[in-house]
């Protein structure tokens, strides 16, 4: 017998299960296979939530979700050497529910949100790769797994498989990635008692603080750091661009290693026990490198696509919202009794259009060449920041007018005058 | 500066090895000998599963892979990485992820 799902749904991320869960609520057979032992086992992420985009899905998902910290503080750091630059928002407006971003861990958070799948009655199944995506004619009909017998058959099929997306690059859907489009970050996930994390970072109960860094510690590369709270470990990772990894001639785990010895960061460090250490590819192509999003028979979503927003470092949103729009489109056209084809999967795209995720990703489109081209944003300029709060910092018996011509001149000396024009040009450009 | 050992790191790790079935092969070992200038899969590999050996050979051992695609994107000019993902169920099994 043959078998056969209204979808089959490739993946149990943030976007498969954003699809899965979205088209099972409206009662369709759903298929999800996932190749790790458990949904999760095989994702990684920094890992913040952004509510929003799971409360559209799961609105009262803060009952039972497993959370870690909500985050009511971020910081921004510009690092030289020995040194920090950084700015601090905190507001008690994020310390009143509901809660806006959260810490999570992501091997629990997706075995959590893949459970809410299967009460809405989709079929997961685990411990299962999926090999290649068959064919009807130009129509996908089904995928091939690992498994005897492999062969699934749906109506539709929802690449959710992540950055990688080996499936849409062997069916042509999509180009192979290139190193200038994909960062490398790695991450250490590190013990630390909760109420050492709370008196550290100047927390209570479940609060929680996230600390974006950029400067020396990418080691000229385009790339930044991170630091997060969640409740009895702190994660701390770098990713920079493979492209420049391969420059710089860097092992990733040494930059992390060394990032980790800086004196801003290693007093927070202290004393935690490392529990994993994990790789993952990021696509940051952009709006210029995102692929064509459905097709006969099929819709890519969330990382496969390469949804992300690499400036506000958002990507499970846009992958949850991604997965939330196929469902929905595949919910409307089979309501309207069309068929799953390419001329009607478009509704896909406009929906997409329409939402903040393409509209971001829109927006920021010149920003990978621009970082690309521009490592200054990255090198000297945390430096420059750095010497100049050192100058207006410090008391030495200079005079400030002097202080003040020499913060003028090492900035003019180091990208002159027109390079400092150029770079505010080309900045103001790429976030316009 | 004290030598950093990523074996260290991947110790704490979690895997399910596929013992014989590595999912990543190099396809001709003599185009890393031969043709590859760069090498960059050993500097790259985040879990330094890539090693350059003194006679020019690149040698890949995948027990400690993290399954991040890498050596798949960084071998564009000769392509000679056959990548696939493990087996359902074999490979990196995240505690936390």
């Amino acid at each position: 017998m043959r078998e056969k799902f209204d979808a089959i749904v490739v993946g149990a991320g943030p976007a498969g299960n954003a699809a899965a869960y979205t088209m099972a609520s409206a009662g369709m057979s759903v298929l999800q296979i996932e190749r790790g032992e458990t949904p999760g086992s095989k994702n990684v992420q920094g890992a913040i939530l952004y509510a929003d985009a799971l409360e559209r899905i799961i609105p009262d998902f803060r009952d039972e979700a497993p959370l870690e910290r909500y985050l009511i503080e971020q910081r921004f750091w510009m690092l030289s050497d020995d040194a920090y630059v950084g700015s601090t928002y905190r507001s008690e407006a994020f310390n009143r529910p509901p809660y806006n971003r959260y810490t999570i861990v992501r091997a629990q958070f997706d075995k959590w949100f893949s459970k809410k799948v299967q009460e809405a009655g989709g079929l997961v199944i685990c411990e299962t790769t999926v090999r290649e995506l068959m064919f009807d004619g130009d129509r996908v009909a089904g995928v091939r797994t690992d498994r005897e017998g492999g062969a699934i058959y749906a109506d539709l099929v929802v690449l959710a498989d992540g950055v990688n997306s080996t499936l849409a690059v062997k069916a042509g859907f999509h180009p192979e990635l290139k190193p200038k489009d994909v960062a490398l970050a790695v991450k250490e996930t590190l013990f630390l008692a909760p109420e050492v994390i709370e008196q550290r970072f100047n927390l209570k109960g479940e609060e929680g603080v996230a600390i974006e860094m950029g400067g020396n510690i990418t080691q000229g590369m385009v790339g930044t750091g991170f630091l997060y709270t969640n409740r009895e470990t702190l994660t701390i990772g770098v990713g920079c661009l493979l492209s420049d990894f391969a420059q710089q001639k860097i092992p990733p785990y040494v930059l992390l290693e060394q990032m980790k010895t800086h004196p801003a960061i290693r007093p927070l460090l202290e004393g935690t026990e490392l529990k994993e250490y994990v790789a993952h590819l990021i696509p940051e192509g952009g709006y210029n490198a995102i692929p064509k999003l459905y097709g006969n028979g099929w819709m890519i979503v969330g990382d496969s696509a390469g949804l992300v927003n690499s400036v506000h470092r958002e990507g499970s949103n846009l992958a949850m919202t991604s997965g939330r729009l196929a469902g929905e489109t595949v919910i409307e056209l089979r309501a309207a009794g069309k068929a799953l084809n390419t001329a009607n999967l478009a509704l896909y795209k406009r929906k997409m259009d329409e939402s903040f995720v393409m509209k971001d990703l829109k927006k920021y489109r010149r920003l990978p060449d621009v970082l690309h081209k521009n490592p200054q944003f990255f090198t000297a300029y945390p430096e420059l920041l750095n010497g100049a709060m050192h100058q207006i910092v410090s008391v030495d018996g200079t005079d400030k007018k002097s202080k003040e011509r020499e913060v003028r001149r090492s900035f003019g000396q180091r990208r002159g005058l027109f390079g400092l024009m150029g770079d505010a040009f080309k900045l103001w450009r790429a976030f316009e | 500066m004290t030598r950093i050992n990523v074996e260290e790191k991947l110790f704490q790790n979690r895997y399910k090895v596929d013992a014989g079935r590595p999912h990543i092969q190099i396809k001709d070992g003599d185009v890393c000998r031969s043709q590859c200038k760069t090498q960059q899969c050993t500097v790259c590999c985040p879990a330094g599963c890539y090693t350059a050996e003194g006679n020019g050979a690149v040698t890949l051992i995948t027990d400690g892979c993290l399954e991040c695609g890498t050596c798949r994107v960084i071998c564009t000019e000769h392509r000679n990485v056959e990548w696939e993902y493990p087996r359902g169920g074999f490979g990196i099994l995240f505690k936390f992820g």
